[in-house]
């Protein structure tokens, strides 16, 4: 496609859960119409009724419900089909780790269909996860710090024994809470397993500095972006309010290494705590951009445009250097919508 | 002691360190010491200045520059 095309693209984004732990979705389609332009049509993919994507139209001209990923690739795959069929779409961006496995599962079929993505491979997938991330650290020399699966509370006391207190406590897709007492631990081990499932890991707790890196992988080894952000203002959740862009060549160094061992290809974001020492340890790695991806547009680098881009066959040219000292402040506001919208999404899952 | 040479000032004495995303408030003072060292001024031309320009003593002047120091240090603002 050439590039005066972008302008005409019908887009479909997932993540339109723009609430106190966003979703990337919002961020990502404001990021798409900085690159491309307001003229874009964005098709906004969400499974529940109160998404507040949904209801801001000025940003998404119509949202599809979509299945939960438990109900299959089949279940998705059909409804795709019908959203296709009414809405033509060019691309498709999944933002949750959780749909990811089903998205790169019919990837294929809805590249045949016409629909682009960029999406890294179950393998690259599985590489990073949380269950597999000391292992994929110790195999190509990456500090990450150490972690038990739990199964049951007895887990719980053997790895408080092993990391004592404080430690992390963290859900296999989400959520993660630093825990001081066993007590703190027991209640967090059993809300996350409620929450996302078994195992539960914990994690040994690394003191220091927190900081984000986003980076946009080719899948050929290299990265087409790397910026990096420090939280400066933390919701209860661990969610950042507030960031600022930082450059250090240790951070950059860090994300080619990644992109380099792993052919990483889309979007994704790392977890750093950086500790006395200097050492940068690996916390987590997400498999999709972070909500917070708009301030990488900000500071020269816009990520989603890039990732359209390559989905759509284009050799994207790495970004190169970004600038340090943007800063984002997120904010809530209180959007007006009528019963019959939600009504309209509930009852016939769109809106 | 030289100041890191990607560290960000303005003159109201705002200070912006780029690799860690810390940043400081200083005062008047503070801008103005901060400014000449970026600018590579000797510390010895830094206090000569102070001194012609401020009513201060030499010793007091020196704890200052001492605690200053500090400061910077542990700001992580100096090179190594």
């Amino acid at each position: 496609m050439m590039p005066e095309n972008y302008s005409t693209l019908c887009i479909a984004v997932t993540g339109l859960n723009a609430n106190d732990n966003p979703g990337p979705g919002m961020a990502v389609i404001r990021s798409l119409k900085a690159g491309f332009g307001d003229r874009i049509k964005i098709i906004g993919l969400s499974y529940e009724s109160l998404e507040p994507g949904i209801y801001m139209h000025e940003h998404v001209k119509k949202t599809y419900l979509i299945p939960y990923p438990t109900e299959g690739t089949k279940a998705l795959l059909d409804r795709l089909s019908y959203i296709h069929q009414q809405e033509n779409l060019d691309v498709i961006i999944p933002n949750f780790d959780s749909e990811l496995f089903n998205f790169i599962k019919i990837a294929p079929q809805l590249q045949q269909m016409g629909i682009s993505s960029f999406l890294p491979s179950h393998h690259q997938l599985t590489l990073r996860d949380k269950l597999h991330l000391k292992e994929f650290g110790s195999k190509y020399g990456f500090y990450v710090p150490a972690d038990h699966q739990l199964f049951t509370a007895d887990d719980v006391k053997k790895a408080a024994d092993e990391f004592n207190f404080p430690m992390v406590i963290k859900g296999k897709f989400y959520e993660a809470y630093v825990v001081y007492t066993m007590d703190q631990a027991l209640k967090s081990f059993h809300q996350l397993n409620a929450s996302w499932g078994g195992p539960v890991i914990a994690q040994q707790y690394i003191k220091g500095t927190e900081i984000n890196i986003a980076g946009m992988g080719n899948g050929k080894g290299s990265n087409i972006s790397v910026v990096a952000m420090r939280k400066l203002y933390i919701t209860d959740k661990g969610k950042a309010w507030a960031g600022v862009t930082i450059k250090d060549p240790e951070f950059i160094k860090l994300a080619d290494n990644f992109a380099l061992v792993t052919n990483w290809k889309g979007g994704y974001e790392m977890e750093i705590m950086k500790n006395e020492e200097g050492n940068l340890y690996i916390l987590e790695i997400n498999p999709r951009f972070p909500a917070w991806i708009y301030l990488t547009v900000a500071a020269g680098h816009n990520q989603p445009a890039a990732l359209v881009k390559m989905a759509l066959g284009e050799e994207a040219t790495p970004y190169g250097d970004y600038e340090a000292g943007k800063l984002f402040i997120r904010y809530s506001w209180d959007h007006i919508a009528d019963i019959k919208d939600f009504q309209q999404i509930s009852v016939f899952g769109e809106f | 002691m030289k100041i890191k040479s990607d560290i960000a000032t303005s003159e109201n004495g705002f200070i912006f360190n780029p690799a860690t995303g810390d940043s400081f408030s200083g005062n008047a003072m503070a801008a103005q010491w901060l400014l000449a060292m970026k600018n590579g001024k000797p510390e010895e031309d830094i206090k000569k200045d102070i001194l012609e320009k401020y009513n201060v003593s030499v010793e007091q002047l020196e704890r200052d520059w001492d605690d200053w120091i500090v400061q910077l240090k542990e700001a992580n603002l100096l090179e190594n």
